[in-house]
């Protein structure tokens, strides 16, 4: 019996919220946007990061043509020849990096050569133009070029290509290969000619970049297992194994940087959206206090006054959940197209259930969570309040603040924790908000201050009626700085934060910025080079000596040694690798000193003073004082850690994680690059084809259509992030209103209080702009100088990037938030200007 | 005749910091079954707060207040909610209805509250009664001060309250109105059998009920029978 009266009165309770809702819909429309935009941002990045995680994972083994590849740098050993043979490769592949000389219009490009033999790829397509081309080109003695490079040279099929010695017809245009990339192809384009020429270039010497692939089917093998078993013996002959499931968990990896930083830019659309919610319940349930106030008077208990509202809050923040889910789930179609250049697989279109209920139950979840207080706060309205207002006192404001605090600080670290994956991250992330918070509300209570003891008491009547409003009983400057505050602080960083990542990346145009490299420069012919160069009436910027080198031990203990035991913390490519290092007697630009002393000379000392990168010195796990022996092509050096540096990797420049003095490299077996600046694409192209015909060993790369290609494709990135940034304003922008609305009903009253004593309406519009601008300039410039902070924090610890202050946020986010803080302040006045003070006063 | 309001030696008061203030102060009265009865004074002579107090919307500071015979000061907040909607009818000065409910629905939550089987036909009829059969389907905003008394009326009155608290029922309202409302009130509940208690500083109002009672600063000045 008693069950089916509470079912009964469930009903009729959830009849009640529908009536109220119904009829009080158009005020929680702000509601329903912060619900939306959040979740919509959410849904769209989860649903494209998840898309892209499963379609590298199923692609993995097209992704790479093979189960496994067994790779070497170097001709590859009779025991490594036993090996592949004995495991059964079904393809092989020799590539290397040379120029490639067009007759047609002796153009000339640094290409990737490659030649196979056997069944490649095993998955995926070699897709080419003519269709069958990738079949034929073999037994045509033909070339395949990627498809970018003859249309740069405007070659067509039937021209001539010539690598080292060979010069062949074009019989085929290659489109896409398994595993690369547009980037990648981009920056060193891929041609095809038969396995059997390979050698015939004449390319392929001692001391040449030349890599052997062997591919291999093993559909039945745990590749962890067979990883794990093979790595050690390939490492003694120098190979190394690539898996289909670490490519793809590597590749996985690369891409996961960037939808970090697209999570956050979802978290901070979430977290503004939580502030929308908590502003919207809160003028909603402050507008409904009478009404709870009547019906506990006409006998609704506690209990069932707050479900009328539960109800309400979980049927819009699911109403809100399921539009912002759709509306994400749309977007994500936009992001495979906008950045199908920077990805390496075709990211289909699929709908993923878990990002589905994600958004449904976040939706809900912050709804609840952000809408507690006011929810709460309707516990503590007294029926009394039918007969006369009365504030909530200060004991239950605090047990509101005890229970709400918590659930509110643990939602947003769980928000955290589930969009950035990194307990750290999450922890550091709830403390800087409350940080953030709790120094705004510092900045407001001594602005109030400040006010109340320095009042000009000089000002124009509706000037100090303005600024008297800021501390007056029933203020709402606290609570409207705190939200403009937070909501600037949030918007702002995340958008400074995106400038110095994208800042960061893009090159420095300077007249001393090379754009032409020329690798493996002999140093016999460093004089010759340089005078061609010369010839073109440009300058010979850098001459880098590069020296190979492998690590022969670490304080005296053998590289074998410390490899061979697995708890150093060593990683196994500073001691497996061949590196190179150079050698100068100066610090560059782009690296700064860290520890110790940089020593730039020396004269034939016994141990030689070196200085390493940051990276390399936590990789090889040395500090300052180590001594480590280098092997630098069969004579063994000894040197001392002398100083560490940290490389800006980012500026492209020439740089070396190990660096040695002036004096102590200068005679071993070195290469050089030469660098220089080709002004125009015509210089550029002809210096490349003298280049090649004199010196034809000489590699040239030309960084203009790679700068050109990065900053498109970093520009594509960019609007993606703006894109989404735009969610984050416009739910700032509801916040705004919201925070703004709160303090209607209150100024409404006394402003018509005002008007009827005989305040004209100049007057009351003078009064509102001098009170909501100056709670916009304190909340907005509060809210930007701690982004910088937090920005400067953000990219120096997380991005690991040198911060820098791009300026439009800074000055142009305080200046349009107080504009548009005043133009809703003085909107929401116009319905005093419209309407008669009697109306408003007695409350209709 | 059962006595439904006894109010013992009640008082209440607020403090302020270390001030005490006594608003109400040695209050006895007692209210009958069915009679009409009224509290008059001028401002701040504590008639809203005494209401609020007989209701159970407020908690007294001592004394007792026997509600329907039930001491209220036995009862929570929850409990005394469950009291006022089977045994209390309630007019205000600022009618109070819920604005975002038709004049139906508000007059038909008590009986749908008490879980009443056809709240709608019965709610029809009372919007008949008080001649507003024409507004089922109107908001409050689309009702006059009067009409909008009349719905409040008819709410009061759905649940068939024993008693029937009124705080100013005309204090809103232009004299034509506030006249037509009174002779309302009075006919409704004279047809219900309703003990009725009205606060005013209306005096002719007061009048046409059977007692009445006046405050001056929180204490009774007089207490008298109407001829």
């Amino acid at each position: 019996m008693d069950n089916l009266k509470s079912k009964i009165q469930l009903k009729w309770l959830l009849k009640m919220a529908w009536r109220d809702w119904r009829a009080s819909r158009k005020k929680l429309y702000l509601f329903i946007a912060s619900i939306v935009l959040g979740i919509s941002a959410v849904v769209a990045i989860q649903s494209f990061g998840s898309n892209l995680v499963a379609k590298i994972k199923t692609d993995s083994k097209s992704l790479m043509g093979a189960d496994y590849i067994i790779d070497s740098r170097q001709v590859p050993s009779s025991k490594l020849m036993k090996i592949v043979d004995s495991l059964g490769f079904k393809a092989r592949e020799i590539n290397f990096a040379s120029m490639a000389f067009f007759p047609k219009n002796e153009g000339s490009k640094l290409m990737k050569v490659s030649g196979y033999e056997g069944t490649f790829p095993i998955y995926g397509a070699v897709e080419t133009q003519p269709e069958n081309a990738y079949q034929s080109y073999t037994t045509k003695k033909g070339a395949l070029v990627d498809a970018t490079a003859m249309l740069q040279f405007n070659l067509v099929i039937g021209d001539a290509i010539k690598i080292g010695k060979v010069t062949l017809p074009i019989t085929g245009i290659l489109k896409s290969i398994p595993g690369k990339s547009a980037i990648s192809t981009s920056i060193m384009p891929p041609v095809f000619i038969p396995f059997e020429l390979i050698h015939k270039t004449g390319l392929i010497q001692k001391g040449s970049r030349v890599e052997y692939q062997y591919y291999f089917k093993d559909e039945k093998s745990d590749m962890k297992k067979l990883e794990a078993s093979l790595l050690p013996v390939l490492d003694l002959e120098s190979a190394d194994i690539d898996t289909h499931t670490s490519a793809g968990r590597q590749l996985g990896q690369g891409y996961s940087s960037f939808g970090k930083f697209l999570n956050l830019v979802a978290f901070t659309a979430l977290l503004l959206g939580c502030l929308g919610i908590a502003s919207a319940t809160n003028i909603y349930i402050k507008e409904k206090k009478k009404s709870i106030a009547v019906l506990k008077c006409i006998g609704l208990t506690r209990k069932q006054t707050f479900l009328i509202y539960l109800f309400q809050i979980i049927f819009i923040g699911l109403l809100g959940s399921i539009i912002g889910t759709l509306l994400g789930v749309g977007l994500q179609q936009l992001f495979p197209i906008l950045l199908q250049d920077f990805l390496p697989v075709n990211v289909d279109f699929l709908i993923i259930p878990e990002v589905i209920i994600l958004g449904l139950t976040l939706g809900v979840i912050m709804s609840l969570v952000f809408s507690l207080y006011p929810l709460i706060s309707t516990w503590f309205v007294t029926p009394n309040q039918v007969l006369r207002a009365q504030e909530t006192s200060n004991r239950k404001t605090k047990i509101l603040a005890f229970i709400v605090g918590p659930s509110i600080g643990l939602t947003v670290f769980l928000f955290a924790f589930l969009l950035l994956g990194e307990l750290i991250y999450s922890i550091v992330f709830l403390v800087g908000i409350l940080v953030v918070f709790g120094l705004i509300r510092i900045v407001a209570g001594v602005f109030i201050k400040i006010i109340k003891n320095l009042f000009p008491k000089k000002w124009s009547f509706p000037s100090r009626q303005g600024l008297s409003n800021l501390f007056r009983p029933g203020n709402q400057t606290i609570t409207l700085i705190l939200c403009i505050g937070v909501g600037v602080f949030l918007i702002n960083t995340l958008y400074l934060a995106k400038d110095t990542l994208i800042g960061s990346t893009s090159f420095q145009k300077n007249n001393n910025t090379p754009n032409i490299l020329l690798l493996d420069v002999q140093k016999e012919d460093i004089q010759a080079v340089s005078k061609t160069v010369k010839s073109f009436n440009q300058p010979v910027i850098d001459q880098i000596p590069v020296i190979a080198m492998k690590l022969h031990s670490i304080n005296g203990i053998r590289a074998t040694t410390l490899k061979a035991d697995s708890t150093n913390g060593i990683k196994n490519w500073v001691l497996d690798g061949q590196f190179r290092a150079s050698y100068r007697d100066s610090l560059i630009d782009s690296e700064i000193l860290l520890e110790g002393n940089w020593i730039g000379e020396v004269n034939n000392p016994k141990v030689i003073p070196i200085s390493l990168d940051i990276g390399f010195k936590k990789d090889a796990k040395l500090k300052l004082g180590d001594h480590v022996v280098f092997n630098v092509q069969g004579v063994l050096m000894e040197t001392e850690i002398k100083s560490i540096r940290r490389i800006e990797w980012s500026q492209m420049k020439m740089n070396f994680s190990v660096i040695f003095p002036k004096g102590a490299l200068d005679n071993a077996p070195q290469t050089n690059v030469i660098t220089t600046k080709a002004p125009t694409d015509s210089i550029a192209a002809k210096m490349q084809q003298t280049l090649v015909i004199k010196h034809p060993s000489v590699t040239v790369i030309d960084v203009r259509s790679v700068m050109v290609l990065v900053e498109n494709i970093l520009s594509k990135i960019a609007w993606v992030i703006n894109f989404l940034a735009l969610f984050s304003i416009l739910t700032g922008f509801i916040v705004l209103i919201g925070a703004v609305r709160t303090s209607k009903f209150q100024r409404l009253q006394e402003n018509a209080m005002l008007r009827t004593i005989g305040a004209t309406s100049k007057m009351i519009f003078k009064m509102t702009a001098v009170e909501y601008i100056i709670l916009g300039v304190i909340g907005s410039l509060s809210g930007t100088t701690l982004s910088v902070i937090g920005a400067y924090l953000l990219s120096t610890y997380s991005f690991r990037t040198p911060f820098t202050v791009s300026w439009m946020p800074v000055l142009l986010v305080p200046l349009t938030v107080s504009v548009t803080v005043a133009l809703i302040g003085v909107l929401n006045n116009r319905k005093i200007m419209k309407t008669s003070p009697k109306e408003i006063l007695s409350g209709n | 005749m059962a006595s439904i309001l006894n109010i013992i030696n009640l008082k209440k008061s607020f403090t302020n910091g270390e001030k005490v203030l006594n608003i109400l102060e040695e209050i006895n009265i007692n209210i009958n079954e069915k009679e009409t009865f009224s509290i008059v004074g001028p401002s701040g002579s504590g008639k809203t707060t005494l209401l609020g107090l007989c209701a159970g919307l407020d908690n007294i500071t001592s004394g007792k207040v026997e509600l329907c015979g039930v001491d209220l000061s036995h009862l929570n907040e929850d409990e005394r909610a469950i009291l006022r909607n089977q045994k209390v009818g309630f007019i205000f000065q600022d009618f109070q209805l819920l604005p975002s409910l038709t004049a139906l629905e508000n007059v038909i939550v008590p009986l749908e509250l008490q879980g009443e089987k056809n709240p709608e036909q019965k709610g029809e009829e009372l919007l008949q009664k008080v001649g507003l059969g024409e507004r089922l389907g109107h908001y409050p905003s689309q009702l006059s001060g009067g009409e909008k008394q009349r719905v409040a009326m008819a709410r009061a009155f759905s649940n068939r309250p024993t008693i029937l608290f009124a705080d100013e029922p005309t204090g809103n309202l232009d004299e034509e109105s506030g006249e037509k409302v009174v002779n309302l009130l009075l006919n409704l509940n004279k047809e219900a059998g309703t003990t009725l208690v009205i606060v005013t500083h209306d005096l002719e109002l007061a009048k046409k009920t059977q007692k009445m009672v006046i405050l001056k600063g929180g204490k009774i000045l007089k207490q008298q029978v109407n001829g």
